[in-house]
């Protein structure tokens, strides 16, 4: 905001005294026009013919994937020449707010990104559609991707998204703070027992240099959604509409976190909120740090790198890992769905999955396209996280992911510093969290 | 409810037949005389209008229909891609019940007033870069002003990394005293007192401009008669600088005021969107935002904009009562 010129004498403070009326006007409400439209909600399918005339757009908010992105759609060009696609980039903080006010006016892009948390909302709002038609006439094979990816773009029993890449969730382990440790490398099938006791050990050893041995944190995708899976729980039963937090399997999950913390194998929920656990082991500071695979780029480049290996979760009562990834849907709205959904199906094949991955910095989703990704730190052993898509679970959402992740945000914190009993904390959890889940429509 | 001031309050007369009394004039009062050659006119037709329409039509289309449109939405309850339906008073009832309000409310009224207490250093500061035949004045000017021009954002994840409960400078420097600090921005209350702090540091440089052009306009002869009469350097500043200085006082501790109540941006920016400190720190507008854009409940969210307009509104109003008092025209 300007300053006022002020001018003299009472001239000034009349200058002043009205400013200050204009700034009491303005106020931060700002509204958006609403307009709810009927969706079609059509499975059907038919393949554009080759001399299909279309401009669409194809929205996405990662930079960094445009480059793949482009050299995907000169090869779509070659199958349909008429068909123009523009790529539209928003950067992932307004991404959603935009899509958001585009799906109230009916003018979704032809063909989005998708995300597992916001999945639901599209899918049973009737804003996206269904791949059903495609699935039939054989132009998408789902069976070519990671069935838990399938589930995650499934809604009340129809898929509506295609996988175009995804993540999974192991150990990065910083060999050097091993050795100064003097602490040997565990094997690589190794249990919750042995995670706690190495990370124990770890810590103990290095306590001089303010470093740690493991880390929990309050990601639930790194961290206690994991050992939820891994304790044979659920976060959420399969309907997407009870919470699974109060279930003996879920507490046992969450306490695995409150005991790495107690035993001082882990920095405590403050320290970790202060500086975040990725942080932690960037700084060399922390020596087994449970992040996702996307975690790689943060690496390459650094000192780091060559210190670093991967090792698969520890097992609880089974091995499990979180699965996300982004998909493609296209609008049910769309004015050239035959075109959308071409270019839906080309993103598909296994010739733009490859170079996918062999441009991006993603790992892609169609099955045998992978071999980029581990190639770019061939000492690290990146094949843990291609292995891991074998057990790996849904990241867990429902219409409304937003709303129960901050319940968990606010109130696990409770439990892992240990000032609440984890049971208590899971029982509150589950309560709130069926409220929030009850009001989704 | 609007701030309404076309009116100077102190004299109920319309501000626009008023104006700047004539240079070499100040502190000079001028009775409130229609100027000379100009003969009042009661109307001067459309073309006043005409002048004001464009920002008439920006007003319009930006604040005032969205006021009215939330006024109406806070009565209904929204689909998530639109398609409001009306409920009443079901938002009101529930907010008002919801004790998350009260402690947004607590942390506002908490944040404003330590904001506030930043004025009379700002007055003291300003005063001081005022000191006639100081050096530099100009530029430690500049260096005050500087974190009002810089992004809240920046200044944010700059102040976050000083604020580090382990490797943070603020904890270092306490430990030269041997104090240990706290985890700051993990630490309920501390957190807050962290973002206020902050907003107070951040606020100083834009009070201090205007506080300064307001000293910048009082009669250096004044200061001179008070010195013959004895006056100490304190009594100056007391009976000289202060009552002159009200209006550009008074103007400050109102847009301070309005512009505390909407903190957002800075608590956002300082913790983090996941940082349990959260329920027990976040202000209103961080409220509303969890409401309508994380909740996807956006006539609740609608119903906090408006208890918020409203409260602005109250305080601005009580303000503007109570400066009669104290500030001198």
């Amino acid at each position: 905001m300007p300053a006022p010129t002020p001018a003299k004498g009472r001239g000034r403070r009349r200058a002043l005294l009205g400013a200050v009326a204009a700034i009491g006007a303005v106020a931060l409400l700002a509204g958006c026009s609403t307009s709810s439209g009927a969706a079609s909600s059509g499975s059907d399918y038919e393949k554009a013919s080759k001399d299909t005339k279309a401009t669409l757009t194809y929205a996405v908010w990662d930079e960094n994937q445009v480059k793949a992105i482009k050299a995907n759609l000169t090869g779509f060009n070659e199958e349909y020449p008429d068909i123009k696609v523009n790529v539209d980039v928003t950067p992932f903080a307004s991404y959603w707010t935009k899509l958001q006010t585009q799906g109230s006016s009916n003018t979704l892009p032809d063909l989005f990104w998708m995300n597992g948390p916001n999945f639901q909302l599209y899918a049973a709002n009737g804003k996206i559609a269904p791949i059903t038609g495609e699935v039939k006439a054989g132009a998408i094979k789902p069976d070519e991707y990671s069935s838990a990816l399938n589930d995650l773009y499934t809604y009340d029993g129809t898929q509506y998204g295609v996988p175009k890449d995804f993540d999974t969730i192991g150990v990065w382990m910083n060999k050097a703070l091993f050795a100064k440790a003097g602490v040997a490398m565990p094997s690589k099938d190794w249990t919750w027992d042995d995670f706690q006791k190495t990370g124990a050990e770890l810590s103990e050893k290095l306590h001089a240099d303010g470093a740690y041995g493991a880390a929990g944190g309050m990601d639930g995708q790194t961290t206690y959604y994991d050992t939820i899976f891994q304790a044979g729980g659920n976060v959420i039963d399969k309907s997407g509409k009870t919470s699974e937090y109060d279930s003996a399997a879920a507490e046992k999950g969450l306490q695995f976190w409150t005991d790495l913390i107690k035993s001082g194998a882990s920095p405590s929920i403050k320290q970790l909120t202060d500086t975040t656990a990725d942080q932690w082991f960037t700084s060399g500071k922390l020596a087994m740090y449970q992040g996702g695979s996307w975690f790689r780029s943060a690496l390459t480049g650094t000192d780091l790198e060559k210190d670093v290996v991967v090792y698969p979760l520890p097992k609880g009562k089974e091995q499990a890992t979180v699965i996300h990834g982004v998909s493609n849907v296209v609008s049910a709205n769309s004015k050239n769905k035959v075109a959308a959904q071409a270019l839906q199906v080309y993103l598909a094949s296994k010739q733009a999955q490859q170079q996918q991955g062999d441009m991006g910095a993603v790992i892609p989703a169609y099955e045998g396209t992978q071999d980029a990704f581990t190639k770019t730190m061939p000492d690290a052993d990146l094949q843990v996280f291609l292995d891991a898509v074998d057990y790996a679970k849904p990241l867990p959402v429902s219409k409304n992911t937003a709303a129960w992740n901050t319940l968990e945000t606010n109130l696990l914190p409770s439990a892992f510093d240990g000032s609440t009993p984890v049971d208590q904390v899971a029982k509150d959890l589950a309560t709130k969290m069926d409220t929030a889940l009850g009001k989704e429509k | 409810m609007t701030i309404h001031t076309e009116r100077n309050p102190a004299t109920g007369t319309p501000a626009r037949t008023q104006r700047a009394s004539g240079p070499g004039a100040p502190g000079t009062e001028l009775p409130d005389a229609p100027r000379a050659g100009r003969p009042p006119r009661r109307t001067d037709g459309f073309w006043p209008w005409l002048f004001v329409l464009p920002l008439l039509v920006g007003v319009a289309t930006f604040y005032i229909w969205p006021i009215i449109q939330t006024f109406w939405y806070s009565f209904t309850s929204w689909g998530v891609f639109g398609g409001a339906t009306f409920s009443g008073v079901a938002n009101y009832v529930r907010l008002l019940s919801d004790p998350q309000l009260y402690q947004s409310l607590l942390n506002t009224v908490i944040y404003t007033v330590i904001v506030l207490l930043g004025i009379p250093i700002a007055v003291w500061l300003a005063s001081l870069l005022n000191t006639t035949g100081l050096r530099f004045a100009q530029f430690y000017r500049v260096l005050f002003f500087l974190p009002y021009v810089a992004m809240p954002a920046a200044i944010a994840l700059v102040w976050r990394i000083m604020f580090n409960g382990d490797y943070g400078i603020v904890n270092w420097f306490l430990g030269r005293f041997g104090i240990d600090g706290p985890y700051w921005i993990s630490t309920p209350g501390f957190a807050l007192l962290a973002v206020s702090l902050v907003g107070l540091w951040s606020s100083l440089g834009f009070s201090m401009i205007i506080l300064g052009a307001g000293l910048k306009d009082i009669p250096p002869e004044l200061y001179e008669a008070a010195e013959l009469d004895g006056a100490s350097r304190w009594r100056q500043f007391r009976s000289v600088t202060v009552p002159l200085l009200s209006p550009s006082i008074f103007f400050v501790v109102i847009v301070t005021t309005i512009s505390s109540f909407q903190l957002f941006d800075l608590l956002y920016a300082i913790l983090g969107s996941t940082n349990p400190v959260i329920p027990k720190t976040m202000s209103l507008v961080f409220y509303f935002y969890s409401a309508g854009f994380i909740d996807n409940d956006k006539g609740f969210a609608a119903a906090i904009a408006m208890v918020i307009f409203v409260l602005i509104g109250i305080v601005t109003l009580v303000q503007f009562r109570v400066q009669k008092r104290w500030v001198q025209a």
